[in-house]
């Protein structure tokens, strides 16, 4: 078997850091040595890093921002509701109106255990049990990029609700990048612990073409926080670099 | 979802409602007679009830159990009067939910005071065509008038207000008993805070017509059945029993009845080339029909069935529409399928919490995966137990 000609040689530099300045995401030009450095020393574990001491109190940052920000006794449908923490929170602190949706019948065994109102019921299969504007607010919570059809469902969701919550994890965040992009593997983080095969992930997306899709089909993002290297900030023009996980709060134009 | 099936709670268990004894009310007379849903008007009408537990002071923790076509109101502990009333199978058995309602079960009775009335039709103390009619002084048989699941409710309402409850915490049943829970959503919003339905869906579907039917026509055309006229005489039971064959198909599921009987034959290696009972299917129906007829009547079979066909909540409350008929309702509901139930298929279970989805009212519907069929909703004690007991115990309104 004839070996393949190098893609990648670093002999003429010169060229190379000319061609990556015109075509590669400027913002990962800003990536520090450090990061780098920090990311190639991890190189070579196949197992996704340990997590840190904030993983406890991140692992449902989202769920902080959605209680400020919601208004006291609105109305909630949350797509993929899981074990139903999210709606207990709002319902017992917001007095909110909740109401929950999810396939997994353990799952939705432990919403009825918690008092949470829930439809056992596909995303897949649309939300047609739903009226228009029947809820002040949808949520999609980690759980847009599990769904065969995400966009039939970001419709559906602005058609059933007012205003659309979703988080997802950024896949263009630059560990992700790095993973694929230098070491041909599927990327594995703290965040992201699945291999390809058993990941629920089926449809990988990034912040930027979540952007994109929100301007092509006249959807506005009315804020947004993320999730970057360990701090939940609000969202930047560079997040699409740093951002591990998204949340915005989205309405229809 | 795997279940094994534990032993019997003996009268003198912790955690059963221990003796009981049924209690009989008179609700109307002949000179006030009950009103009917087709019009007309029955009276006397005697009622048979259980209850367990303490009504408490508020008279607030009244759980109210709605039971199923073959039910009867002897829903937990044991009869002590089996022998004295000829109800003999009662001495071998607890009643039909023991691993539901008793104390520290789902329906706790060391909390609630759970209650349940035997429906007019049937055969279990409460007036039906087995019962004389006072103006012949014989067993009404087929002039006994149609009654409808309408009326049930309208009647347990009644009971209650004897009772001198005014509101109930839940309203529980499966099956036809669910329909009954359906109901009273609808006909009594504000008499209750909770709706639990167990398989069981706003109106039977076109196939469980068919099965129904097929039910009636066999007892109607035992040469015993003399037009509803058997009393004095030997019963239809062969009828009554290849009913109840049929019914109990429609109770378990194909992948259950493989799980149970496969295609063993029974008490035999070889098969005998006969017409009498080979497979051992065949003889559980055998026996599931032959214990029928020992405790139910055939005229009552008839009737519930067709109070069973006849009822639609849509077109009851809703000239038609569902949706439009669910506007009544008030109470937190949950309900429940089962997966492989092909009698009150998930998917027309579903329909109710549909209707109350499409007007933004709150609503729980699980499916549980299940190889019971329709029976599941007794079999799957664990996970139905589960749900009951969170979603009764529940002190957060969701409305």
């Amino acid at each position: 078997m004839n070996e393949n000609p190098p893609i990648l040689s670093l002999g003429d530099a010169s060229e190379l850091a000319a061609l990556i300045r015109d075509k590669v995401d400027p913002a990962l030009m800003g990536l520090s040595a450090g990061k780098l450095t920090e990311y190639l020393n991890h190189v070579g574990s196949s197992q996704p890093r340990t997590p840190g001491p904030d993983a406890g109190r991140l692992q449902r940052w989202q769920d902080d921002i959605i209680e400020s920000t919601v208004p006291q006794g609105c109305s909630i449908l949350d797509l993929g509701c899981g074990h139903g923490d999210l709606l207990v929170r709002l319902m017992d602190r917001k007095q909110v109106r909740g109401q929950g949706i999810e396939l997994d019948p353990d799952a939705v065994i432990q919403c009825v255990r918690q008092g949470v109102p829930v439809v056992q019921a596909d995303l897949d299969e649309g939300l047609k049990d739903f009226a228009d504007e029947s809820f002040d607010y949808a949520v999609l919570e980690q759980t847009l990029q599990t769904v065969r059809r995400p966009i039939a469902l970001l419709q559906e969701m602005l058609r059933v609700a007012r205003r659309g919550i979703v988080s997802f994890p950024n896949f263009a965040y630059w560990r992700v990048r790095l993973d694929l992009g230098l070491r041909g593997r599927m990327p594995i983080t703290e965040r992201l612990p699945y291999r390809w095969y058993d990941t629920p992930n089926i449809h990988s997306f990034t912040l930027q073409d979540f952007e994109d899709w929100t301007r092509t089909c006249g959807v506005r993002i009315l804020s947004g926080h993320v999730l970057a290297e360990g701090q939940v900030r609000e969202l930047r023009a560079s997040d699409n670099l740093y951002a591990e996980e998204v949340l915005v709060f989205v309405e229809r134009e | 979802m795997a279940t094994t099936r534990p032993d019997v709670d003996p009268p003198d268990s912790p955690c059963s409602v221990g003796w009981t004894v049924p209690q009989t009310i008179r609700l109307a007379t002949r000179e006030d007679p009950f009103p009917l849903e087709v019009g007309g008007s029955i009276g006397p009408v005697d009622v048979e009830y259980e209850t367990y537990g303490e009504l408490n002071k508020a008279r607030d923790n009244v759980i109210l159990v709605t039971h199923a076509l073959s039910g009867d109101a002897h829903v937990a502990g044991w009869d002590k009067t089996a022998e004295a009333t000829g109800r003999l199978w009662r001495a071998r058995k607890p009643g039909w939910w023991d691993t539901m309602v008793g104390p520290g079960k789902p329906l706790d009775t060391g909390r609630y005071f759970v209650v349940c009335a035997n429906f007019l039709g049937s055969c279990y103390g409460t007036t039906g065509p087995s019962s004389p009619n006072p103006s012949t002084g014989k067993p009404y048989g087929l002039s006994f008038p149609v009654v409808t699941v309408e009326d049930w409710v309208r009647q347990q309402a009644r009971l209650l207000d004897a009772l001198g409850v005014a509101r109930i915490r839940a309203v529980i049943g499966g099956s036809l008993g669910g329909q009954q829970a359906i109901e009273w959503a609808l006909a009594y919003p504000e008499r209750l805070d909770k709706c639990i339905v167990l398989a069981a869906s706003p109106r039977l579907s076109t196939q469980g017509l068919a099965f129904n039917a097929v039910g009636r026509q066999t007892i109607m055309s035992d040469p015993n059945f003399n037009g509803g006229c058997y009393y004095d005489g030997p019963a239809p039971a062969d009828g009554l029993a290849a009913a109840r064959m049929l019914a109990h198909i429609t109770y378990l599921s194909e992948p259950g009845m493989h799980d149970k009987f496969g295609r063993r034959l029974q008490d035999r290696e070889q098969p005998a080339f006969s017409f009498g009972i080979e497979f051992a299917v065949e003889s559980y129906l055998d026996h599931q029909g032959k214990a029928f007829v020992e405790r139910f009547d055939a005229n009552s079979y008839l009737y519930i069935t067709r109070a069973m066909d006849y009822y639609d909540a849509a077109a009851q409350w809703g000239g038609g529409d569902l949706v439009e008929a669910c506007r009544r309702v008030q109470s937190d509901v949950m309900v429940v399928s089962f997966s492989s139930d092909w009698l009150y298929p998930p998917a027309h279970c579903r329909e109710f919490a549909t209707a109350l989805c499409q007007l933004g009212k709150p609503v729980t519907y699980v499916d549980v995966p299940s190889r019971y069929g329709h029976d599941a909703f007794l079999v799957e004690y664990d996970v139905v137990g589960s749900l009951v007991r969170s979603f009764v115990n529940n002190e957060r309104r969701s409305s």
